[in-house]
């Protein structure tokens, strides 16, 4: 039996730096070519969910549509708006490019392998802080929208950039957090140790055959998981909280004075990031590029040489198509209930997630019977104050329909709630009506000298 | 020679940068050009824009206050990542530093609730 040998990190300060350069390379265009290929995938995929062909003329069945666009848009006139500043202008998209670049160095696609007579392992590189530097080029690539939208010199954009901006570090720290149980159960931060760590499953005798359960932290960490898919979402500014893009809001968001090769790059940087956080979820939760457990049992070939790019590849295109399943379903939240369920929801239970987390580890680990208890008391004290403290909503006084007419100054005209209020529920409202169905809409037609002084 | 783990990630960063900085240059080279005065008017669905104060002008105080959240938060997460890492060695300790640690920060945060900080509407 062929066993897949995990690289360590002593393996990526072996590298000679030829392999390190081809594997510089391999990395660059293999990212190329997912971005055009997850472009039309997206565009196939939306138009089959809407009943319709999709791009089908250039090239087989449509598949070089997005390389055409590509090779298109640099021929496109490039309008400077004339309020815009040129510096920033021209260096934000640079910004967004080359963050989304860097953060793919430390994704691992495969076991060590032969290439070219050198063990090296299919990864460009690891260090033991790989996954700080992934979430430190999320960070940096903030700066490129915002500064996009500030630079642009035109409303949309600026408004488009501050609430991507606010909304992307909102949700980093969901995001930051949900790593916390991963690191602690691995035991490490570096991407090839994480995905060794979810290597051995406990084997299970199923229908006389041997299989191997999964030990996915996707399976065993699943609130940090469901909390990961939710914020990578908001991350990467994808429906349902493409807010920063909200066509019916603000036109294009940060890129709409942004045209030609410029534009194309921040159209660049968003697939990559939809793709590295595919591809950091795979490595994180869905055990890298390691087969499905119980395909090992029937090929033992599975996790050896380079077939694990495939298994890599079919995990990653599994998530792509969630996120564009997404898109094609969910109509776009609110922008303060989406930054209410960032700061609410995710980052209290996310918190409470890793003090349960770690306090079943401690109980588990301190053998002596009085530590136990002392632990379940503490454990239960620290949740009665959590409890205690938890911030209660105080409740408005409901005012009903009748009282919010009346409530409105004299004469006026039935208008939508101008504060942001919302509006009473339409069973309420049908309450009403049929108590009595003549005032609602006539109460204003009673008093017309009024309206006329007005 | 072997190279520095770290040098291959500096090495996607500048193979990046040189990309992204040799598509931008050359796109308005091999582009067209026709001058529109109307075109480097700053879009605002086709009416005449609004002047613009310079340097954006003021926009609303919530942002600033979400990125001093973030920045808090942002450190507690810092503190929770060597603790996690080297969970299994520090043990019962570790975890109770850590339970008052992530207390303390939970009153501010009941606190920042408790007064609308969290609030968008």
């Amino acid at each position: 039996m062929i066993l897949a040998e995990d690289p360590t990190l002593q393996t990526f300060e072996n590298d000679v730096w030829w392999i390190v350069l081809i594997k510089l390379l391999g990395v660059f265009v293999v990212l190329l070519l997912l971005t055009l290929f997850t472009i039309n995938y997206e565009r196939k995929v939306v138009a089959r969910m809407a009943v319709r062909p999709g791009p089908n003329q250039v090239g087989p069945k449509g598949w070089l549509q997005s390389l055409t666009d590509g090779v298109k848009l640099p021929f496109k006139e490039e309008i400077i708006p004339k309020t815009a500043d040129k510096v920033v202008y021209f260096i934000a998209p640079v910004i967004s490019a080359m963050c989304a670049f860097t953060a793919f160095a430390v994704i691992p696609f495969g076991p060590v392998v032969t290439m070219f007579g050198q063990r090296t392992a299919l990864q460009l590189t690891d260090v033991p802080v790989s996954v700080l530097i992934v979430l430190a080029c999320a960070s940096i690539g903030i700066y490129g929208i915002v500064l996009a939208g500030w630079a642009s010199g035109s409303t949309y954009p600026l408004l488009g950039g501050l609430r991507s901006s606010a909304q992307m570090i909102s949700y980093e720290v969901a995001m930051g957090l949900s790593f916390v149980a991963v690191f602690m159960t691995a035991g490490s931060m570096s991407t090839s140790e994480i995905v060794k760590a979810q290597a051995g499953g406990d084997p299970q005798e199923i229908f006389g055959m041997e299989v191997t359960a999964p030990s996915w932290y996707a399976v065993l960490l699943l609130p940090s998981f469901v909390i990961y898919c939710i914020s990578a979402v908001g991350e990467t500014n994808r429906a349902p909280f493409d807010l920063p893009e909200a066509e019916s809001e603000l036109v294009g968001g940060f890129h709409t004075e942004y045209s030609s090769f410029k534009f194309a790059l921040f159209f660049l940087a968003e697939y990559i990031n939809m793709i590295t956080v595919s591809a950091i979820c795979t490595t994180l939760f869905l055990g890298g590029w390691r087969a499905p457990a119980p395909i090992t049992t029937i090929w033992a070939g599975a996790n050896s040489g380079y077939w694990p790019l495939m298994w890599w590849l079919v995990k990653v295109l599994i998530l792509l198509f969630g996120f564009i399943w997404l898109r094609a379903t969910l109509p776009r939240l609110r922008y303060d209930q989406f930054m209410r369920f960032g700061w609410k929801v995710l980052i209290p239970v996310n918190l409470v997630w890793i003090l349960f987390l770690a306090g079943v580890r401690v109980i588990n680990d301190e053998a002596s019977r009085g530590t136990r208890i002392i632990l379940i008391v503490g454990i239960a004290t620290v949740v009665l104050l959590i409890a205690l403290l938890w911030p209660s909503a105080k409740k408005a006084p409901q005012l009903s329909v009748e009282e919010q007419i009346q409530a409105r100054p004299q004469g006026s005209f039935p208008v939508p709630p101008l504060d942001l209020q919302v509006p009473p529920s339409p069973r309420a409202r049908r309450a009403v009506a049929e108590r009595a169905p003549a005032t609602v809409g006539g109460d204003s037609r009673g008093d017309e000298p009024a309206d006329k002084e007005v | 020679m072997t190279l520095s783990p770290y040098v291959p990630i500096v090495g996607l960063l500048i193979l990046g940068a040189l990309f992204a900085l040799f598509s931008v240059s050359i796109a308005p080279i091999v582009g067209p050009k026709r001058y529109n005065r109307a075109k480097l008017e700053a879009y605002e669905c086709g009416i005449e824009p609004a002047p613009q104060p310079v340097g954006g002008g003021r926009f609303p105080v919530k942002f600033y206050l979400t990125a001093m959240l973030f920045i808090i938060f942002d450190i507690e997460i810092i503190f929770l990542y060597p603790w996690a890492v080297s969970f299994d060695a520090l043990g019962l300790f570790g975890f109770v530093e850590m339970v008052l640690f992530i207390v303390t920060v939970f009153i501010a945060y009941t606190y920042v609730w408790r007064r609308g900080g969290l609030n968008w509407d």
